[in-house]
């Protein structure tokens, strides 16, 4: 089960969790990452279909990377209060090692090349970090 | 083959130009960066936004390009500035 979505709605980590423990007695591993809204509040605006294809590819470029079993990527859009989950990157594998570089491969691709846009409450647009783009980066040369 | 192209606009991009999209006449493929000079000269707005394409980035039907891509009547260009998700 691979699955990439955009939502307005908060998401439910136990369900997710739950959806790729199933997935069959060889999954040994589930890494869940969650990112929140840190300090105020967000406006996350996105590119609704491409988002999501943007998404999906990440996880076609995961799955060859390692062999994993199922992973889930889950990005919020729209207003969101401090405290409030932004997105979820959740893998399942039969051992560890490939579910935590599968889910940190995705988290840090996602930063980077997936269409989100953060404006914080007074109107600012967030700048993109450098450091967000060299860690992506740093997968293509491993 | 529409004799127009697509534009797509996000976040302050969106916000200079003052809408999220418009349809343009292209009626002879031209280089992005082309593209953009054109742009520039439709509004106070336009120039605001995409002045400076160090600070942008571009899509071209959804494939993420550089100002040197090429572009056909019929295609859909999103600009915008570096993503900040997740």
């Amino acid at each position: 089960m691979f699955e990439a979505r955009i939502s307005t709605e908060p998401f439910d980590i136990g369900n997710e969790h739950a959806r790729l423990a199933r997935l069959g007695p060889h999954v040994g591993a589930i890494v869940t990452f969650t990112g929140q809204v840190r300090d105020g509040v967000l406006e996350l605006e996105t590119w609704p279909g491409a988002a999501e294809r943007r998404m999906a590819a990440l996880l076609a470029e995961a799955r060859a990377r390692w062999p994993i079993a199922g992973a889930t990527i889950v990005h919020r859009h729209g207003r969101l209060e401090a405290g409030e989950p932004i997105v979820l990157v959740a893998v399942a594998a039969a051992h560890r090692a490939e579910a935590f570089e599968a889910a940190a491969f995705l988290m840090d691709w996602l930063k980077t090349a997936a269409p989100f846009w953060k404006k914080e409450a007074d109107g600012t647009w967030v700048d993109a970090q450098e450091r967000d783009i060299e860690a992506a980066r740093a997968w293509d040369r491993r | 083959m529409a004799e127009t192209v697509r534009l797509l606009y996000f976040a302050w991009v969106r916000e200079r130009i003052g809408v999220a999209h418009e349809v343009v006449p292209l009626d002879q493929p031209l280089l992005l960066h082309e593209l953009v000079a054109r742009l520039c000269k439709r509004s106070a707005g336009h120039e605001a936004a995409l002045a400076e394409q160090g600070r942008l980035r571009a899509a071209i039907n959804e494939a993420f390009v550089g100002w040197d891509a090429k572009v056909a009547p019929g295609d859909e260009v999103a600009i915008f500035p570096p993503v900040t998700g997740g």
